[in-house]
């Protein structure tokens, strides 16, 4: 435990680090994923190719697809650039399927009714189905987050720094406490910015709390 | 280069990395299959699968337990979703450095830490594909079983086994591509597998090592998945002849759609 507590300002730097590499795949893994997903969603041939394309993909070892990435996109294989893309895939790739079940789980009938009152595809999109599927994506995203914030520690393996810097230093200077640190420094950034997504969750979406206990007085 | 645009010379730098790596790869599998990448690539498939087989020991029978009787959902969940915060490379040098990088044995205390992180690693997805299998059965089928007079042991071993084996194959090839990530991984404290050219090839600057490499590894990861997805389609087509007796046709359209919905399995890699 001396090891951790002398040195916390190294552990978090290196967190925040952590928290910078892992923002960007998380966040445009989502937005990208999202207009995937609803094709995927809405038309039986994209669907089989978008979940096909985003399986074999999430089927890629992490060190794998950073050897594999660099010579097809020509970016440098040690560099930061590398990382995010390969992160920024797997988060679409897992994402993409999320959104696609997020958009079949709004009601039909919510559907229908939106289209008949006079909603445009746009403004059906953006007030009624993607609010009604908020749940299920955040559901994803979630898993996505967690996903995301354990994978950037195999960065350290080319080169680019964050708490996976704990585990190679670690294992060279034989510090067992430095990889212990490391290992409950990552799980508990996941934890924090999974707990902060349901938080946001529950903020940006009051209905998805009220709405269990809704079917069960209709159902009653 | 003459009329050849940089779009045409990068396509061609791209080529050639991937022409050299094949070569390496055809180079280290020998002429007459002697190369060395075999070992590497055994070592890679014995990892993965003795790992898988020990958490499946683990995982299915306590998976069944808590499906079977409905205990212990709570924890099943927590466990497989603090698990998907675990990062799978920390987590081997944490149980290698545990057990000691000096002294006698030292491959065979490399090899147990490693082994520990990857059975660690492919727990939560059988032990979820085990109890989620059995709970996605309709639950009119076990009172049925039981209204005829089975015994607990015979709803689990004739109803509940059977059809909850889609989704046990789906934890289990979840928990596969895991470990053959990880695996990947262990290279960096020197247990081999295909991961070894990869971490080794980095400092000699030698691409076409950890490219062709990470060809293999790739290659490797789609094959056990299609293994995998072969399973289940024959799963899928077996199963209703294991039933005893036929089953209206409405019936057989729930648990293939709860099969294909609860495909949310931990992150892997």
């Amino acid at each position: 435990m001396n090891w951790i507590v002398n040195n916390l300002g190294l552990i978090g730097e290196l967190t925040l680090e952590h928290l910078r590499l892992s923002v960007v795949p998380i966040v445009l893994g989502f937005v990208i994923a999202i207009p995937l997903g609803w094709v995927a969603w809405r038309y039986r041939v994209t669907r089989g190719l978008v979940l096909t394309v985003a399986g074999l993909l999430y089927t890629i070892p992490s060190l794998a697809l950073f050897v594999v990435l660099p010579p097809l996109l020509g970016i440098p294989f040690l560099s930061e650039l590398n990382v995010t893309i390969a992160l920024t895939l797997y988060a679409i790739a897992l994402m993409a399927r999320a959104a696609a079940d997020a958009f079949g789980s709004v009601d039909p009938g919510v559907r229908q009714s939106a289209t008949a009152v006079g909603y445009s595809a746009w403004r059906r999109f953006w007030e009624v189905e993607f609010p009604l599927a908020g749940p299920v994506l955040l559901a994803g995203l979630r898993v996505v987050a967690v996903g995301t914030i354990a994978l950037v520690t195999v960065g350290i393996l080319i080169g680019v720094e964050s708490l996976g810097y704990l585990f190679t230093n670690g294992l060279q200077r034989r510090i067992v406490e430095e990889v212990f640190a490391g290992v409950l420094a990552t799980a508990a950034l996941a934890l924090v910015v999974d707990g902060a997504l349901q938080l946001v969750g529950r903020a940006v979406m009051p209905w998805a709390r009220r709405a269990p206990s809704r079917t069960r007085a209709v159902s009653s | 280069m003459g009329p050849k645009g940089p779009l045409a010379h990068a396509g061609g730098v791209v080529m050639t990395l991937f022409f050299d790596a094949f070569a390496w790869i055809l180079a280290n599998l020998g002429p007459a299959g002697e190369g060395e990448l075999w070992t590497r690539i055994g070592e890679h498939v014995l990892y993965s699968l003795v790992s898988v087989a020990i958490a499946a020991a683990i995982a299915i029978p306590a998976g069944y337990l808590i499906g079977h009787t409905g205990r212990g959902r709570e924890i099943a969940v927590a466990i497989s979703g603090a698990a998907r915060a675990l990062p799978s490379f920390g987590l081997i040098l944490f149980f290698v450095l545990l057990l000691g990088t000096f002294g006698v044995g030292l491959g065979v205390r490399v090899a147990a830490g490693s082994y520990i992180a990857f059975v660690i690693l492919a727990i939560p997805s059988i032990l979820a594909g085990a109890y989620a299998g059995l709970e996605a059965i309709d639950r009119s089928t076990i009172s049925a079983a039981r209204a005829i007079g089975m015994t607990e042991w015979q709803i689990l071993r004739k109803v509940e086994v059977p059809l909850g084996l889609p989704l046990l194959i789906g934890g289990l090839r979840s928990a596969t591509l895991q470990v053959v990530a990880t695996a990947t991984l262990a290279a960096y404290v020197n247990l081999g597998g295909l991961g070894f050219d990869i971490i080794q090839g980095l400092p000699l600057r030698r691409y076409d090592q950890m490219l062709g490499a990470a060809l293999l590894v790739v290659a490797l990861a789609f094959a056990l998945d299609a293994l995998f997805g072969l399973a289940a389609q024959i799963t899928e087509r077996v199963i209703p002849d294991g039933r005893s007796a036929p089953r209206p046709r409405q019936h057989r359209a729930g648990p293939k759609w709860s099969r294909a919905s609860s495909a949310g399995t931990p992150a892997h890699n």
